[in-house]
């Protein structure tokens, strides 16, 4: 592997044992090729992850926010290997995940888990609820029978009748269709999920049946999660630990209590402002920031968040800033890490 | 008569195999001059047909049923002819959509959309039209408004492309802006960067607004009077504050409960309503959210309750009938 070891590690959790960690990351990076002409010649790199270091504990649920494009979903699915880093190590359970091939991969695959934001892409129309559910269990070798008394066993467990079994998704509404992803998920007893957007196409009454579900079933099954979303006040609810994303970068890691707390990145602190709260009347600093995430095929020198950045200094574009422990293992990626940034003017100019 | 916009007993459905199938059934709701008004609800509670309904845009098979009305500065949008319509459509009233690629046509400029807006409905000039386009780009903070009007929609980003979508709908200075669910779409950065534009937007230029959205967060930062809709029927409606602090109907109470806040934690289960949103094809008979409502009893399933005044508010909910129930609050201490 071609990234060494990082040095920084930001240990305490409040749900996991720091000392147990499930899943280790050092400098996973993932690149797309962007192609370009009849050819097809690469003419460039989509730096969709571009160099996380994540340690997640035993029994926690670490979680990932970030706006569309700054990488949350990819960095998921590649700590899981359904999409090949570039580079990087992954550790899954004390083995390395990379080396992993053949039939070691797939015994690997049954502790690692996905749930899909979709429930309709991610589910085959033409097949019912039983074969959704046993899939897992019929390739990893499992016997009808024993099959079938484990799928009516998960559709129990996450609150579907097994007369549920003989319909197709089509059949169910969408939050019964995210209990069937999470009932595939589950069959298998894997130690650790990663939950991709689990509630984000749902409405406001049934993303909180789906919340409390994952909550009650985190516990009964010993789960530990990676809880991938772009709302803040969701992944903060659910998670132990919240990791920021920007741009392909953990720009700031903190227990969920410190990071409403105190934010320390500016890029943490506009998108806890920018947050819309059910309060009227609420008055509070708003951080407008301006403009649109820049694109990951050529991103900003030194920190990427610098061109919409309120308090930007010129070094901000000279040394990119590392995620470093600010106390209470609490991580920022800021060279001003907790400065106050104060409203910035409203962006219509007359 | 002092509203801009009043709606009056609108219903509006789908003619089907099975008879008249309606999504909103019964709706009132009114919009004083430079007012602002949030219909809320979730996937299914008629709100985005409401809004069509308001500008008419309902299509075969759908149609707005006889006795609705939808007044606005005295005439009746539903029974006006439709060359009369279009005078009002566009100029004193325009809408904004969730999805702004969609709404703009990829083939044209940008500058030419707006410019078409202007001059279809205001005598002026292809050269005024485009002037006008760049003066209304720079109002809705698009940079260098004098390049971008050659932009295709293709080449903004989702953030930029509504602010087109806004300058286009406020081009020719409409009394009433209809926005649906106008920052579904976009991120939460940006998102603020709109509701922003279209506070201070209101501010300056003093229209009214009718909000569509199912994001309870956008309603409490945008408008002072809200209308909840649940199958396809008004359920509460009032002043912001009282209807996020004070809920009467216990849809609107539990809906508040199930949004996770910034800085709850798991520890502390979310409220939620059991079952699903009904369709319109399954509709209970009496009261539509009794067989998901923890407060349910025998009367909700046999009558249908009307809105009760509970002052400042209004609740189509039994609970209602002897004046306003409880707040939570006071309910858990005691």
């Amino acid at each position: 592997m071609t990234t060494e070891l990082s040095t920084t590690r930001l240990d305490l959790g409040t749900g996991g044992d720091p000392a147990d960690v499930l899943l280790k990351a050092r400098g996973v990076k993932k690149y797309f090729p962007v192609r370009k002409g009849v050819l097809k010649r690469t003419v460039g790199q989509l730096q969709a992850v571009d160099g996380v270091d994540l340690d997640v504990f035993r029994g926690e649920t670490v979680g990932l926010v970030g706006e569309s494009g700054c990488g949350k979903s990819t960095l998921g699915r590649t700590l899981l290997r359904l999409l090949e880093p570039t580079a990087g190590e992954i550790e899954f359970d004390g083995v390395d995940v990379l080396r992993l091939g053949g039939s070691d991969l797939k015994g690997m695959r049954r502790h690692m888990q996905i749930v899909f934001q979709d429930s309709v892409g991610s589910l085959d129309p033409r097949m019912n609820v039983n074969d959704l559910v046993g899939e897992g269990l019929r390739i990893h070798g499992l016997e009808r029978k024993r099959r079938n008394e484990a799928v009516v066993d998960v559709l129990e467990r996450v609150g579907l009748s097994a007369e549920a079994g003989r319909r197709y998704p089509h059949q169910f509404s969408g939050g019964q269709r995210q209990r069937i992803g999470l009932a595939r998920a589950l069959v298998l007893r894997p130690k650790f999920i990663v939950a991709d957007e689990p509630v984000s196409a749902l409405d406001v009454s049934i993303q909180s049946q789906v919340l409390n579900l994952l909550v009650e079933l985190k516990q009964e099954f010993n789960l530990t999660y990676l809880f991938v979303a772009h709302d803040l006040a969701v992944v903060g609810y659910i998670s132990d630990r919240v990791a920021v994303m920007y741009l392909g970068k953990i720009v700031e890691l903190a227990t969920s209590e410190e990071l409403f707390r105190r934010p320390l990145h500016p890029y943490t602190m506009a998108l806890l402002s920018a947050n819309p709260e059910p309060v009227p009347g609420r008055k509070r600093q708003r951080v407008v920031l301006h403009g649109d995430v820049p694109s990951p095929i050529n991103p900003p020198s030194g920190c990427r968040f610098r061109t919409r950045c309120p308090i930007a200094q010129p070094i901000c574009a000279e040394v990119e800033p590392l995620l470093e422990d600010h106390g209470s293992s609490h991580g920022a990626a800021c060279h001003f890490a907790g400065t106050p940034i104060h409203a910035a003017t409203s962006p219509a100019g007359g | 008569m002092s509203s801009l916009l009043a709606v009056e007993n609108l219903s509006t459905g789908f003619d089907t195999r099975e008879g008249f199938l309606r999504a909103v059934d019964g709706v009132d709701f009114e919009i004083a001059q430079g007012g602002t008004l949030a219909v809320v609800g979730e996937s299914g509670s008629g709100k985005s047909v409401t809004a069509l309904s308001v500008m008419r845009l309902i299509d075969r098979p759908g149609r707005i049923a006889g006795g609705s009305h939808i007044l606005f500065e005295g005439r009746d949008l539903a029974t006006l002819e439709e060359s009369e319509l279009e005078k009002i459509r566009g100029n004193d009233i325009s809408m904004i959509f969730q999805e702004p690629m969609t709404s703009l046509n990829p083939v044209f400029t940008v500058g030419d959309q707006i410019a078409e807006t202007v001059q279809l409905h205001q005598n002026v000039g292809a050269k005024d039209a485009l002037e006008r386009a760049v003066e209304m780009m720079q109002l809705v903070g698009i940079p260098s408004p004098a390049q971008r009007v050659q932009d295709y929609p293709h080449q903004l980003s989702g953030g930029m492309r509504q602010r087109v979508m806004i300058a286009m709908a406020l081009s020719c200075n409409p009394k009433l802006l209809i926005a649906d669910e106008p920052t579904t779409a976009l991120d939460v950065t940006v998102q603020a960067q709109i509701l922003e534009l279209m506070k201070e937007l209101r501010e300056r230029l003093g229209m009214a607004i009718l909000l569509i959205t199912h994001d309870l967060g956008v309603v409490a930062e945008m408008v002072d009077e809200v209308a909840v809709m649940y199958g396809g029927r008004i359920v509460e409606r009032g002043p912001v504050a009282e209807i996020f602090a004070t809920p009467q109907h216990p849809y609107t109470e539990a809906l508040l409960d199930s949004i996770p806040l910034l800085g709850m934690r798991y520890s502390q289960p979310l409220r939620a309503i059991r079952g699903v949103v009904p369709s319109p094809l399954e509709w209970p008979e009496a009261c539509r959210f009794a067989p998901r409502c923890d407060y349910a009893f025998a009367k909700c399933l046999e009558v249908d309750p009307p809105l009760l005044p509970v002052p400042p508010q209004e609740s189509a909910c039994w609970l209602c009938e002897n004046g306003r129930r409880v707040p939570r609050s006071a309910e858990a201490i005691a």
